[in-house]
């Protein structure tokens, strides 16, 4: 899932100082699963928003509604109605939310109320480890099912680096090293040819906006037009 | 000949080669390079020239390496996957050979994070493999990494590094034999304290045919303090400093510390050249490039062959 933090209250006080009536938009899809911006979320921030305006003599009327997916034109029309009855909206969805938000009401400024932060792995309640920086080229059938992407700090295709250090990576004594851990995957697995192989210079694909089409459907436009 | 690098003339010619490092300064006075390379006149076969070393800006390598061009030096150009594209890496190196650059050593550079500017945005397009062989494409292809043409290709003898005490020790090897089959001609190891690992490492390393394929050159540092050498054991990812080392140090009167360095160092080159697979020496010796001709009389290197 994508997860994300929520901005400290001093951030999100700054970017709605000028604001008197705002709605704030939960997402209740990862955000929600990863406690950032779900439902829960959404009323806790309402309330302390409401609070620290109080305190300001500065008072804002704040609204809260959460929506199944910011990431989907069907949830978001049911904003249709009501946005126009706010000077600004909060967003508490990841960046792709947020975005796709300020699209359908271009005239209202939206802010984030998140940092939104990767695509990660839910390891208990409260604790995400990112696991894929969707390079669009899939290596991990060669390097045992653990992203060099993601996981190695310098993304190397031909690791280790030097600075491998007794299986924790050069960075930090608790970061393991990405490398080390494919080894010995792949040598369990006996596999160890698949990186005895030289991996040759990527084509980056994700260096511009990226469109994905799947196979069989087409853009609405193109649709139209024919 | 690869290239036109006295480093290689030294090696293919099988001389014992003697290769030093030179870090360029924090700021623009051409004269501290100048002066440090003073030292090195002679000396050596051919200076490394640090890029960016432990992420910390400095002096460019290919500038600093022209100010050696200039004195009369080989520079080794270095050079780091973390701080440039792939079309910086290419332009640097046409520009770096057209001003006579011979010899470089293909990175992947210590991560920002250790650096002066730890937030920085670490490039990493292509990784110190890759960069090996497309380096060497360049040279023996006359292509740049796109497949287009290189008018004139850079005729470089191709370096990387090696660090022979990092685990899993098994994989140390195999990824010698990836650098090589990538392109390499010559490595310069890690800093060695560990004799008997690098003595494990080399014997693997001919047993299994590299060490005829790749010209290895040991990497020693001498030990100017005790400070030096816990700091090396402690804190740097990627060192192996046995105890054997840090007690022979103290087993020394204090002032006497630094000359108890060089001569570990010195009994490690005359064991080196020696040792079968090893075909030269990498002096680092950090900010101690003034006792570099000292440390060459003492381990019998001198005088450095002219071909
Ligand atoms: S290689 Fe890594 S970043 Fe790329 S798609 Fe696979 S998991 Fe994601
Ligand atoms: S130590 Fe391992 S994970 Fe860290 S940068 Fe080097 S290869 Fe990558």
């Amino acid at each position: 899932m994508i997860v994300a933090k929520r901005k400290p209250l001093e951030e999100l006080k700054n970017q709605l100082k000028d604001y008197k009536k705002v709605l704030n938009v939960g997402c209740g899809t990862c955000v929600a699963v990863c406690l950032a911006g779900g439902e829960k979320e959404v009323a806790v921030l309402n309330a302390e928003l409401d609070m620290a305006r109080k305190m300001d003599n500065n008072p804002i009327e704040i609204d809260a509604v959460t929506l199944e997916r910011q990431c989907d034109r069907e949830y978001l029309a049911e904003l249709d109605a009501i946005a126009k009855n706010y000077e600004a909206i909060l967003s508490m969805a990841c960046g792709v939310g947020v975005q796709f938000l300020a699209e359908r009401f271009p005239e209202i400024p939206v802010f984030p109320a998140v940092d939104t932060s990767g695509l990660a792995v839910n390891q208990d309640v409260g604790w995400y480890e990112e696991r894929c920086r969707s390079c669009e080229s899939c290596v991990l059938g060669q390097t045992g099912g653990i992203c060099p992407v993601t996981m190695c700090a310098k993304g190397l295709y031909n690791g280790p680096c030097g600075g491998t250090n007794q299986g924790s990576c050069e960075i930090h004594m608790d970061q393991p090293c990405a490398w080390y851990m494919i080894y010995e995957r792949l040598e369990k697995q006996g596999r160890l040819d698949c990186i005895h192989e030289f991996i040759p210079a990527q084509d980056w694909k994700n260096q511009v906006p990226r469109t994905l089409v799947q196979p069989g459907y087409k853009k609405v436009e193109e649709t139209e037009a024919s | 000949m690869k290239s036109d690098s006295n480093l290689e003339k030294v090696l293919t010619g099988g001389h014992f080669a003697f290769t030093g490092e030179l870090g360029p300064p924090r700021g623009t006075d051409a004269k501290e390079v100048i002066e440090k390379a003073a030292h090195l006149k002679g000396m050596v076969d051919a200076v490394n020239i640090t890029d960016n070393q432990t992420a910390v800006v400095r002096m460019s390598s290919w500038a600093a390496s022209l100010l050696l061009i200039q004195e009369g030096l080989e520079p080794n150009f270095q050079m780091v996957c973390r701080d440039r594209n792939r079309l910086a890496m290419q332009s640097d190196i046409l520009g770096a050979y057209a001003h006579g650059v011979r010899n470089m050593l293909c990175l992947s550079g210590d991560h920002q994070q250790f650096g002066d500017h730890p937030t920085a945005q670490g490039v990493f397009d292509i990784d110190s493999m890759q960069l090996i062989s497309m380096v060497k494409t360049m040279r023996d292809e006359g292509k740049f990494l796109s497949g287009t043409e290189i008018e004139g290709p850079p005729k470089l003898f191709i370096g990387a590094a090696a660090n022979p005490f990092a685990q899993p020790y098994e994989w140390r090897v195999h990824r010698l034999a990836k650098k090589i089959n990538a392109g390499v001609d010559f490595i310069q190891t890690q800093c060695i304290y560990n004799m008997e690992r690098f003595r494990e490492w080399i014997k693997q390393a001919n047993d299994m045919g590299l060490t005829e394929k790749v010209y290895i050159l040991a990497g020693v540092t001498p030990m100017k303090s005790l400070g030096m050498a816990r700091y090396m054991k402690a804190k740097v990812p990627g060192m192996d400093v046995p105890d054997e080392i840090i007690k022979r140090l103290q087993g020394v009167d204090k002032k006497e510390v630094a000359q108890e360095g060089i001569k570990i160092a010195c009994e490690q080159i005359e064991e080196f050249k020696e040792m079968k697979g090893v075909a030269g020496v990498h002096l680092m010796a950090i900010e101690w490039e003034h006792k570099v001709p000292e440390i060459a009389e003492k381990a019998g290197v001198l005088p450095r062959p002219t071909i």
